[in-house]
């Protein structure tokens, strides 16, 4: 069944591949973009490799090469070496805390002398290579509890070492593993809940109180209404929308703001609003009296993350509806945007690209997502179609929160946004993640396991 | 198994483009549906740079620069970049001490943070730039000069005419809504810098700038498309001769009073002496404030342009324009008689006035001695002149002859304060007498420029350039010509010819003897000039402040040479003493000499220059209101408050409307509290500080016991 292809373009999904180049690209253009001053020699930078956007362009090419590798290694090798991969990866991480450097108060990379490394990211992809091995196992069965245990602890171990290195950002993206494993049969319940009490989480730091309250109740009743036959057949479905309204209520109107108020200290309570480029709405005298002193050193990171979601909202709501033109974007030229060269490019893009600029990159990136999901679901082995989900799960959680994080939707918490952002670490992470896959899928006649 | 969950790719599907299309609300919501973060990044990071032009050159008649531009320096420091700087010797060449040094240093953090450029110290002086240039290879690069440009004369002379440019006020800004000013700027408070300031000013430029997170800005937005270029303010070509201007100040000093020289055929004005006057380097540049407070509070008045804004009542030099009305009105002719005994007694008893001469004058001998009871006659001809049907219809007659001959009114010369002056009208002695209960003897001392008639020193010299052309004057005016054309119209009034009333040419004749006489054997002798024919009157000016006779001002007034006269010039004299002829003739006649040969010839003239120059003339009050403002500033509490009213009062008296008195006062305050320090330092001391010296050097400010008469 399986041939050894002769051309390494035969049977890749050249749709994929070219929307790679083109975000990759567009990711280049906003990095110049973000660096480029009038007076700089263009081209004698570009091959310097001083400048970020000529290093993103060297990294580029180093994923050019590692991609074509990718594509001329057998996929064998793939389905043959995650267990070992993913040792490697712990491993890894581990040995960040004795030659780990300390970068931007995060102690999670390793210097290899021409760029920075970043287990962390690596070991993304051996943990969805390990969990697409796992499951893909003739003697795992999934609806068994101690399976769904076991793939759970394979996906989320990296989040302890990773949390253990100050990057709280990164370990969040380990739960994207509940993609796949939702696909492979996990009770949607865990799906749900996790999902909503994110999702309650972050609403309750962007609304009022109130407003949420008054949310949830509209929301249950209109689920009462459509439900009223499959009610009508089982009563304790109603006790389960009332209590589920319930707690919501309760978590919003009475947890959070008893939690602002008198669990936290003040300047907890108000760094956590000023993830999301917000003031802490829960001052008032009850707590004045409470406070401890401010420590101002804290009090500084509060204002800069509070400043970095405002200078990313004025930067991408100046754009309008065209955009400033490139290059002639003045909060990007005026680096008022803090770090936006990697978490938040996405302004660059607003600005000076404006409403129809990050239409089309959407269109782009939620174009490659779907298309992955239809690549997952034309494998003919469980082995790829959970690998191809888990990348899915890994982009969406990355482009959804940094996307959501510049425009205020979603507290800063510091993961790149994938092929743009600049940064060696993050661009050849997706690199291999997305060539893996295509390597995969150009098997997929094959029964890999 | 994997089919058993296929239906679970569309839930994630679902999932994908539920968050794709909350994306997108989200972003049409920011971007699309509000303009207010366009208008945020506008705020933060565009810079709307004005740019200043140049202003104007004014030049004098002989094509001489007389007001220019030039640089000086301001201390620029960075705070960031300090670390390491020779700060003790930077402070040694200040004249500061560490303490000020680190407030300034912190001030500058708080103003504009520490990687921003502040000024350290603005305007440095020429002592301290020379020294800062040598050493400045030390304090780099935390510190650095930048230029700014300002005003500078050349000729130190005619501070009241160029006048000073000040920061605007409110009251400016709203004045001047449409014209772009914003505070902060600097527009011409005085002088010809007012008048002109459209002018001068030039056009302002606008840049448009990208600016950083940390407020540099960094590059053009856009490369300049929308900027505008700035426009230099235009050159002015003006009728002043500075060295007259000059030699008029010089033989000022010492006297409170004013030289106005015009020339007949232009009324272009040669000089405007008032005196006392500033250096007008004084309010430019470094010690700006120090300089300006002292001149505001100097009870001499410096800043008061006396040459448009005094009025006085003309004395004698009225006659001349009293005998063209008697004869224009046919009320007398060249050869009219008046014998005078002693006094005018034509309106029967109350208080004589007096003539001096006893003896019978016609017309030319009345104007060549000055006789009183002659022109109180004329004018009481013209008063009862049968040809009007009542009095009130011939002062009206009279009225209209002063007010063609430029008086009564503002002239609209472009010197800003000017003031009408007074000619009394028959509507005005209704209101003092009631309606028809006054006649000519109520104000017969008008006759001779005394009581009720006032006129300032311009519209006296314009008087004569009038009877100099007989019977035309062209509005006094200081601006010729201005370079790249008179865009504003400013210049259209000064080329008309003023002639309301038609005088034969004979008239001016006659009139024009008895003033050659009044200078070859008459009251004003000492205006004579060797070779030059010079038509000239005196006038010795009663006055009196509140009810208080005070000395005598001096007044002489002439035109020459008679024939195509050059110069129309006027003198005045406060508080002399004596007669017109006494002081104010032969400053007129050094004035005309400079003028008509360009230098004062002889030694026996360069003395007498010397002499006049020296001559102090200062009314004795003037020294006792000194004493008083320094005592007021010495006051411990409440000199501050008095100071205010004071100020006030100063404010009232020179029809100042824009102001820096606030300044002024800051300045007195930190002067009071610098004098306190030093006494506490230096507890022996006498307690008594040397008095501001205002514009006078000291031992010039001593009165002179009794004036000497020069001219015998």
């Amino acid at each position: 069944m399986y041939q050894r292809d002769n051309s390494i373009g035969k049977g890749k999904d050249w749709i994929l591949i070219w929307l790679y180049v083109i975000i990759v690209i567009i990711g280049l253009v906003c990095i110049f973009s973000v660096e480029y001053k009038s007076n700089d020699d263009f081209f004698r930078s570009l091959f310097a490799f001083k400048k970020t956007y000529s290093k993103q362009f060297l990294f580029f090419g180093i994923s050019l090469v590692l991609a074509t590798f990718i594509l001329l290694t057998d996929s064998k090798f793939f389905t043959a070496t995650p267990n070992l991969l993913y040792i490697i990866g712990i491993l890894l991480m581990m040995a960040t805390f004795v030659v780990g450097k300390n970068v931007n108060g995060s102690k999670s990379w390793i210097p290899l002398g021409f760029m920075n490394l970043q287990p962390v990211e690596l070991c993304k992809i051996f943990t969805a290579l390990a969990l697409a091995k796992y499951l893909a196992r003739n003697d795992t069965d999934f609806t068994k509890p101690r399976s769904q245990l076991i793939a759970a602890g394979i996906a989320f171990l990296p989040i302890v070492f990773s949390i253990l290195q100050n990057e709280t950002g990164l370990a969040l993206v380990y739960f994207s593993f509940l993609l796949p494993m939702y696909r492979e049969g996990l009770p949607p319940g865990y799906l749900i809940s996790g999902a909503s009490l994110g999702v309650l989480l972050v609403v309750t730091l962007l609304f009022p109180p109130k407003t949420l309250i008054i949310a949830l109740s509209v929301i249950a009743g209109i689920t009462i209404y459509f439900m009223k036959r499959k009610i009508k057949r089982n009563k304790g479905l109603l006790v389960v929308i009332l209590g589920i309204w319930l707690a919501a209520t309760l978590f919003v109107g009475v947890a959070v703001p008893f939690l602002f108020r008198h669990v936290f200290q003040k300047y907890q309570a108000d760094r956590i609003f000023s993830m999301v480029g917000r003031d802490n709405p829960f001052v008032d005298a009850s707590t004045a009296t409470i406070t401890a002193p401010e420590p101002t050193a804290k009090a500084g990171k509060d204002d800069k993350e509070n400043y970095n979601v405002k200078q990313s909202k004025i930067a991408i709501g100046s754009g309008g509806f065209f955009g400033k033109g490139f290059l002639k974007g003045t909060q990007t030229q005026g680096d008022f945007v803090p770090e936006q060269n990697t978490d938040f490019i996405f302004t660059s893009v607003g600005e000076n690209f404006g409403f129809v600029g990050c239409f089309i990159l959407m269109l782009l990136y939620f174009g490659l997502m779907l298309r992955i999901v239809y690549i997952a679901e034309r494998q003919r082995s469980t082995f790829s179609r959970v690998y191809a989900y888990s990348v899915v799960g890994i982009l969406f959680f990355h482009i959804s929160i940094n996307i959501c994080m510049t425009i205020g939707l979603a507290p800063v918490i510091g993961i790149t946004l994938p092929f743009m952002s600049y940064g060696g670490s993050s661009l050849l992470t997706f690199t291999i993640l997305l060539f893996i896959l295509i390597r995969l899928d150009a098997d997929r006649q094959m029964v890999l396991r | 198994m994997s089919v058993f969950n296929q239906s679970r790719k569309n839930v994630i599907r679902l999932i994908l483009i539920s968050m794709f299309l909350i994306i997108i609300i989200r972003l049409l919501s920011l971007q699309v549906a509000t303009s207010k973060y366009k208008i945020l990044a506008e705020d933060q990071g565009v810079f709307r740079k004005v740019i200043y032009p140049d202003r104007g050159i004014v030049f004098d008649r002989n094509h001489k620069a007389i007001l220019q531009n030039t640089i000086i320096y301001d201390l620029m420091v960075v705070p960031a970049k300090i670390k390491g700087t020779d700060t003790a010797t930077l402070c040694n060449i200040l004249q500061i001490d560490t303490a000020e040094f680190r407030k300034r240093i912190i001030t500058a953090i708080i103003k504009n943070k520490s990687y921003r450029p502040s000024v350290f110290e603005a305007l440095l002086s020429e002592e301290k730039m020379a020294k800062l240039n040598e050493n400045m290879f030390r304090f780099a690069p935390g510190y650095y000069l930048q230029e700014r440009p300002v005003r500078d004369y050349p000729y130190d002379a005619g501070g009241n005419i160029l006048g000073y440019l000040s920061e605007v006020d409110t009251n400016f800004l709203k004045s001047h809504k449409d014209e772009g000013y914003m505070i902060g700027d600097y527009a011409g408070k005085t002088g010809m810098e007012r008048t002109y300031e459209k002018v001068l000013m030039g056009q302002r430029g606008i840049e448009f700038w990208k600016r950083d997170n940390k407020n540099r800005l960094t590059e053009r937005l856009e490369n300049g498309m929308y900027d505008t270029i700035a426009i230099a303010g235009q050159n002015m070509y003006t009728s002043i001769d500075i060295e007259l201007q000059e030699l008029g100040e010089k033989l000022m000093e010492n006297k409170l009073g004013s030289i106005v020289a015009v020339d007949p055929k232009t009324g272009g004005i040669l000089c405007m002496v008032s005196s006392p006057t500033y250096k007008p380097k004084y309010l430019t540049g470094a010690d700006r404030k120090k300089h300006y407070s002292n001149l505001l509070l100097d009870p001499a008045l410096p800043l008061f342009n006396r040459s448009v804004t005094a009025t006085y009542s003309p004395g004698s030099t009225f006659k001349t324009l009293q005998a063209l009305v008697g004869l224009h009105e046919g009320v007398i002719t060249t050869d009219f008689r008046v014998a005078c005994s002693g006094a005018f007694y034509g309106c029967g008893g109350g208080k004589p006035m007096k003539c001096l001469d006893r003896g019978v004058f016609d017309l030319r001998g009345a104007i060549t001695i000055s006789d009183n009871t002659y022109f109180a006659t004329v004018m009481q001809k013209v008063i009862a002149n049968p040809a009007y049907p009542n009095q009130d219809s011939s002062l009206r007659k009279w009225d209209n002859y002063m007010y063609a001959f430029g008086l009564g009114h503002k002239l609209g010369i472009d010197v800003p304060s000017e003031k009408p002056g007074n000619i009394p009208t028959p509507a005005y002695y209704d209101k003092v007498h009631g309606k028809g209960k006054w006649n000519y003897c109520n104000f017969r001392s008008v006759s001779i420029g005394q009581g009720e008639v006032n006129v300032t020193p311009i519209q006296v010299a314009n008087e004569m350039a009038y009877i100099a052309n007989k019977g035309w004057y062209i509005i006094p005016h200081l601006v010729d010509s201005i370079d790249g054309g008179d865009k504003f119209g400013m210049l259209e009034k000064f080329k008309k010819k003023h002639n309301a009333i038609d005088i034969p040419d004979s008239v001016f004749e006659a009139v024009h003897d008895g003033m050659q006489g009044v200078v070859d054997h008459g009251t004003g002798v000492a205006a004579k000039v060797p070779g030059i024919a010079i038509c000239g009157k005196t006038g010795t000016v009663e006055n009196y402040i509140g009810l208080v006779k005070q000395p005598n001002h001096a007044f002489f007034c002439g035109f020459a040479p008679r024939e195509n006269p050059k110069i129309a010039i006027m003198c005045v004299v406060e508080n002399s003493g004596r007669f017109g002829g006494t002081y104010a003739a032969p400053i007129v006649g050094l004035m005309i000499e400079k003028y008509l040969k360009d230098s004062i010839a002889g030694k026996e003239r360069k003395a007498k220059l010397e002499q006049l120059s020296k001559l102090n003339l200062i009314p004795p009050r003037i020294f006792r209101e000194t004493q008083r403002r320094d005592s007021l500033a010495h006051a411990k509490d409440s000199a501050y408050l008095i100071a205010k009213g004071y100020i006030k009062m100063i404010k009232d008296t020179m029809g100042m409307d824009a102001s820096d008195e606030e300044d002024a006062l800051d300045q007195m305050k930190k002067e009071k509290e610098l004098t306190k320090k030093e006494q506490k330092k230096t507890p022996d001391s006498t307690g008594t500080r040397n008095a501001p010296a205002g514009i006078l050097p000291d031992e010039k400010k001593k009165p002179l016991k009794e004036p000497v008469d020069t001219t015998g």
